[in-house]
């Protein structure tokens, strides 16, 4: 054809010489249809088929339309065939020409030339145009349904109706032949059938009575087809398998109808699907992927049908078994039809119970299947997982790892913000806290979706009843970049406002605590809503709320927005800073979930509470671990509020711990001490420890940094937060100890069931606390510890109480470690040697080299090694900047010998420590402890 | 619904479509995005992974899914809505390519690139308007045949083409 002419010079070369033969082919083209010569169709037909080749490599193409359309009339097939092609490609169907172009295509229609009339019929198909639909509407069923017209004619003419029927079908009329087109279906031509098929389908939605009858017409063509022998249908037959296609659209016709009436046509219908599903199990005729393609293309149809009766329970039971199978099978593609599959069947009465012998099934074909096919599963079919999955219990697993995926997968930041909206809005019950989390740090770290954030969480707010999960993020997210979207009359601060507080009163406290942080920003934002805002403050529900976290805030607010000047409060309420790239928070969540045991809300808990001054802190980290039922994601609380005299008793209860403490507790540490460890504790928390979780030792536990401190120290701040605080006294004598915990409640209102549980390890015995605490008031525990043998692990404490309505879980390490029962020995250089050299097994020394994490100060250093528990050996060492210790470890079993040398480099600021125990796991342990000290 | 038929370069030798929908709502930048976009997204996917893509909004929403195929050298993508069976195109897909092999006796990337128009002739046969109008590939064949010998006569009335450029 004439195109290879200009392709071949074309393909294979650079950009710019394709480009540049182009523009010359193009000029002559322009060239020749602009002549006074008048061209000949032969040439014409050329030129066009070139402007068509040139377009669809990509380039414009802005003439040439005309002379397509001419050739249209021409009465050669190749030259009208490139005519409709170019016009099905390329014309607009608002263009001008449309007047012409129909005007040959009617003469078309009316020749009754078959091959003319399938050109005209396509083209009107492929345009599809509103213009096109009044033109042809009314010819169109008159040349379906004639006895004369062609096969092939009709298989055009009732797909190109139903083309204009899908764009206007107010244009398309109902009348007296829509019975002759239901007859088509008894049609001796298959492919006739077929587009039939197609037809009825579409126009049997909006008119089911019409074409009623077309039901005992498919079942009995079905029939016909599905018993027929593979060979019967010759040409229709794909790889043994009898009309595919056909029994596919058959199938999803009598979907569009509820189970037929007539016994025998249901009879009929009832054996149909029956041969199916039994030819499913048969051995595959041929072992080509079309093959079984085919056959499960017409089963998946077969179980579709059958769940839309739900009607016949055996079928129904068989049906969900194939999906079964269809769901631990190794093609993908079958996984992702079963399981879609899988969802409506869950929805239907009958099957309820089928579906849930198959739970672990669905789980397992989501979990193991490797993650590509797990990814493209979840990610296509993430809605339609978790519908499933709210039918399986099992969802908060599910949509978390849905979340995760479609982060992993995200194509960009704006579909995976779409993404999560939609999972909250059609499962929020099942979205657990990280995730949202994790959406709000995603938007609050990148800018360029901050807008289109905002402006789709306030359309997801329009909703009348949104999840409450929806309103956290969307108070959050406009709290933060409402101003993105507020240019817009349509989402203007004050609409935004009165969208958020209509969902206010639905909500629980923390979320309308989050809101209520929510408005405080908006005043920043947009000071002409301070009036308003003040006004909501200042109303007896927030000022006078029960809940005294609320009431706390709306005072709070209230003052600030009042006294505060603008600067101040932009410089409280500004924008969140970014987070710190990290671990996804939700990975991690998921990556706990695996791990064993419990304490599970309490993951990130070692978090700086400095950190929370202007929100730093992430999200994942705010509420899993403070116990505080107002999650404090705005940031907001920490700084302003406590500066402007918040009434609560917070602060002196840290003091009485001290001050207070019973005299029971005689040989303690000298006392000044104590407020130097207090004020360290307070701040200077521990540093954020990621590799925790990950190193075996069990689940996370907050402070556990702080251990360090307790290493040297026997008393001090275990823990504290904002309802709780404990404190630490302790003593050991040889292998016991006994150890004092004070738990202060900092707040006003009375825990209940206060129950702090020891989780067991050592031989420690506990007295049972009086289950209630009062507000402001503080309650002691006693604990009696006796050490069996060496240990590593420091024992837990766990305690649960009720603060207001939730549960409050927290669980600690208890400060105590081998060291603690280490009795000094003093003895004199030569022993020392003596039994130095005794311990000269590589196993019994242990040995670290490390940097100076303080300052490098004997004085101290003397100190923490005597509170380490061992005698400093004066003149042991030659050189006197070295210390050198010796002392027993005492445990019920065995006494371990200890000797140590601490050698301090001032130069390099460095030291190295070197353990000699006759016990190998002691050295380590005892060499690991020490070393963190310095 | 289109059909679009990309090489491993990922640069579209081919776009057919069927739907009146892309062309009256959408100007040519955004069938051109479109593209891009679709071949970005088949690309990147494993080799056993699903077949079948849940449309995005460039292609017209939920109702729309993308269905493609993998031939050595080229991908095959169909965009259809969910009035048909995503087995059905899959097949669909096959039953293009065997008739593209028949036509063109083992067919190659050249002959689609060469013969543009007759690959489209061979769709039109198969797939109208975005819906599937004959399966058969036999009666497709016959039809091309058909069109081939007129074209043949036509053409052998006029003068060769070589002459004529």
């Amino acid at each position: 054809m004439s195109t290879f002419v200009l392709a071949a010079p074309i393909a294979g070369k650079s950009k710019e010489a394709e480009i540049k033969r182009i523009n010359k082919e193009l000029a002559n083209i322009r060239s020749k249809f602009k002549g006074d010569k008048a061209l000949d169709g032969y040439s014409k037909k050329k030129y066009v088929c070139k402007l068509l080749f040139i377009f669809l490599l990509g380039h414009d193409i802005d003439f040439g339309h005309m002379e397509a359309v001419n050739l249209l009339s021409s009465n050669k097939y190749t030259e009208k065939q490139i005519g409709y092609l170019f016009i099905s490609v390329l014309v607009n169907s608002n263009s001008e020409l449309i007047r012409l172009i129909n005007n040959a295509i009617k003469n078309d229609l009316a020749s009754r030339n078959p091959t003319f009339m399938c050109l005209a019929l396509h083209c009107i198909a492929n345009v599809g145009s509103r213009e096109m639909a009044e033109a042809f509407a009314s010819e169109i069923p008159r040349i379906l349904v004639a006895g004369d017209t062609m096969d092939s004619v009709k298989q055009s003419a009732a797909l190109c109706l139903l083309r204009l029927y899908k764009t206007s079908p107010d244009l398309v009329p109902m009348g007296e032949w829509t019975s002759r087109v239901v007859h088509l279906l008894n049609d001796q031509h298959m492919g006739v059938v077929t587009a039939a098929v197609s037809l009825i389908t579409c126009l049997c939605k909006k008119n089911p009575d019409d074409f009623k009858t077309c039901v005992s017409l498919a079942v009995s063509r079905l029939s016909r087809i599905v018993s027929s022998a593979s060979t019967d249908l010759q040409d229709y037959t794909y790889y043994f398998v009898p009309a595919p296609w056909l029994s596919v659209k058959l199938l999803r016709l009598l979907q569009c109808y509820p189970p037929p009436e007539d016994a025998a046509v249901k009879g009929r219908l009832v054996e149909c699907l029956e041969t199916v599903l039994n030819k499913a199990q048969e051995p595959p005729k041929s072992k080509k992927v079309q093959h079984s393609n085919a056959k499960n293309a017409i089963l998946f149809e077969a179980i579709s049908l059958i769940i839309h009766y739900d009607s016949e329970p055996n079928l129904l039971v068989r049906a969900c078994n194939q999906l079964g199978q269809f769901l631990q099978h190794r093609e993908t593609n079958l996984r992702y039809l079963a399981l879609e599959s899988m969802c409506t069947l869950a929805s239907s009465e009958f099957s309820h119970e089928a579906v849930k012998t198959h739970i672990e099934t669905v789980i397992n074909a989501l979990k193991v299947r490797g993650v590509g096919v797990k990814c493209s599963l979840l990610i296509q079919n993430h809605k339609t997982k978790s519908s499933l999955l709210q039918h399986l219990d099992s969802a908060s697993n599910a949509s978390l790892s849905v979340a995760i995926l479609a982060e992993k997968y995200a194509v960009d930041y704006s579909w995976y913000v779409d993404t999560i909206l939609n999972l909250i809005r059609i499962a929020g019950d099942y979205v657990s806290e990280e995730v949202w989390y994790r959406v709000i740090q995603i938007v609050i770290n990148r800018d360029d979706v901050q807008g289109y954030a905002a402006k789709t969480v306030f359309e997801a707010l329009q909703a009348p009843a949104c999840h409450e999960n929806m309103v956290k993020v969307g108070g959050y997210i406009l709290g933060e970049f409402g101003n993105l979207i507020a240019g817009d009359p349509r989402s203007s601060p004050l609409v935004q406002f009165n969208l958020l507080h209509s969902k206010f009163h639905l909500c629980s406290v923390a979320t309308r605590a989050l809101l209520l942080s929510t408005y405080i920003k908006f005043i920043n934002l947009f000071p002409e809503t301070k009036a308003t805002i003040q006004e909501v403050l200042r109303s007896d529900s927030q000022i006078r709320n029960a809940d005294v976290e609320l009431q706390q805030r709306a005072v709070e607010y209230l003052k600030l927005s009042s006294i505060a000047s603008t600067d101040v409060l932009a410089t409280v309420l500004e924008e969140m800073p970014p987070f710190p790239e990290r671990e996804s928070s939700i990975l991690a969540k998921l990556k706990k979930k695996k791990g064993p045991g419990a304490g599970s809300e309490l993951d990130d808990g070692k978090k700086e509470p400095g950190a929370e001054i202007n929100g730093g802190m992430e999200p994942s980290a705010s509420t899993a671990s403070t116990p505080s039922p107002s999650a404090d994601l705005l940031g907001l609380r920490a700084a302003p509020p406590a500066s402007l005299a918040a009434p609560t008793s917070a602060g002196n209860l840290l003091v009485d711990v001290f001050s207070d403490s019973p005299a029971a507790a005689p040989g303690l540490a000298p006392g000044t001490d104590e407020n130097f460890l207090r004020t360290e504790c307070l701040l200077m928390p521990p540093p954020y420890q990621p590799g925790e979780s990950k190193a075996g030792l069990g689940p996370p536990v907050p402070w556990a940094g702080e251990m360090g401190w307790f290493v040297c120290k026997n008393n001090g701040v275990l823990f504290e937060n904002q309802l709780l605080q404990i404190g630490v006294k302790s003593e050991f004598r040889q292998n016991l100890g006994r150890m004092y915990l004070f738990y202060g409640n900092k707040t006003s209102v009375q825990f209940q069931s206060f129950t702090p549980t020891r989780l067991p390890q050592l031989n420690i015995q506990t007295k049972a606390v009086d289950p209630l605490v009062e507000g402001g008031a503080q309650v002691q525990q006693v604990l009696n510890i006796e050490c069996l043998s060496d240990f590593t692990l420091a024992p837990l404490i766990n305690i649960k109480f009720r603060y207001g309505g939730t549960l409050q879980n927290i669980t600690l390490k208890l400060p105590i470690t081998l060291n603690k029962f280490f009795q000094a020995t003093e003895m004199q250089s030569q022993d020392f040697f003596q039994r130095w050299k005794q311990l000269s097994l590589p196993q019994q020394e242990s040995q670290k080299i490390f940097k100076a994490n303080h300052p490098m100060d004997p004085e101290v250093t003397k100190a923490k090694l005597l509170g380490f528990g061992s005698a400093l050996l004066d003149k042991v060492d030659p050189n006197p900047d070295n210390f050198v210790g010796a002392g027993i470890i005492q445990t019920k079993s065995l006494q371990v010998g200890c000797l140590l040398r601490l050698e301090p480099n001032a130069q390099a600021q460095m030291y190295r420590l070197t353990l000699r125990t006759s016990k190998e796991a002691v050295s380590r342990h005892l060499c690991e402890l020490l070393s963190e000290q310095f | 619904s289109f059909t679009g038929l990309a090489n491993q370069t990922f640069c579209t030798v081919l776009l057919y479509k069927n739907s009146p929908s892309l062309k009256t709502r959408e100007s040519e930048d955004i069938q051109q995005q479109i593209i891009r976009e679709t071949f970005h997204l088949v690309s990147k996917r494993d080799e056993n992974v699903c077949n079948f893509l849940e449309g995005g909004l460039l292609i017209g929403g939920s109702d729309n899914k993308l269905i493609y195929r993998h031939y050595a050298t080229l991908y095959f993508v169909f965009c259809v809505d969910s009035s048909e069976s995503e087995l059905g195109i899959l097949d669909l897909i096959q039953v293009f390519v065997e008739t593209l092999d028949k036509c063109f006796e083992n067919v190659c990337e050249l002959d689609l690139i060469f013969h543009v128009d007759k690959v489209h002739n061979i769709l039109a046969e198969m797939v109208m308007g975005g819906m599937v109008l004959e399966t058969n590939m036999n009666e497709i064949v016959t039809q091309i045949d058909a069109q081939n010998k007129l074209e043949k006569s036509e053409t052998f009335i006029f003068q060769s083409p070589r002459q004529d450029r």
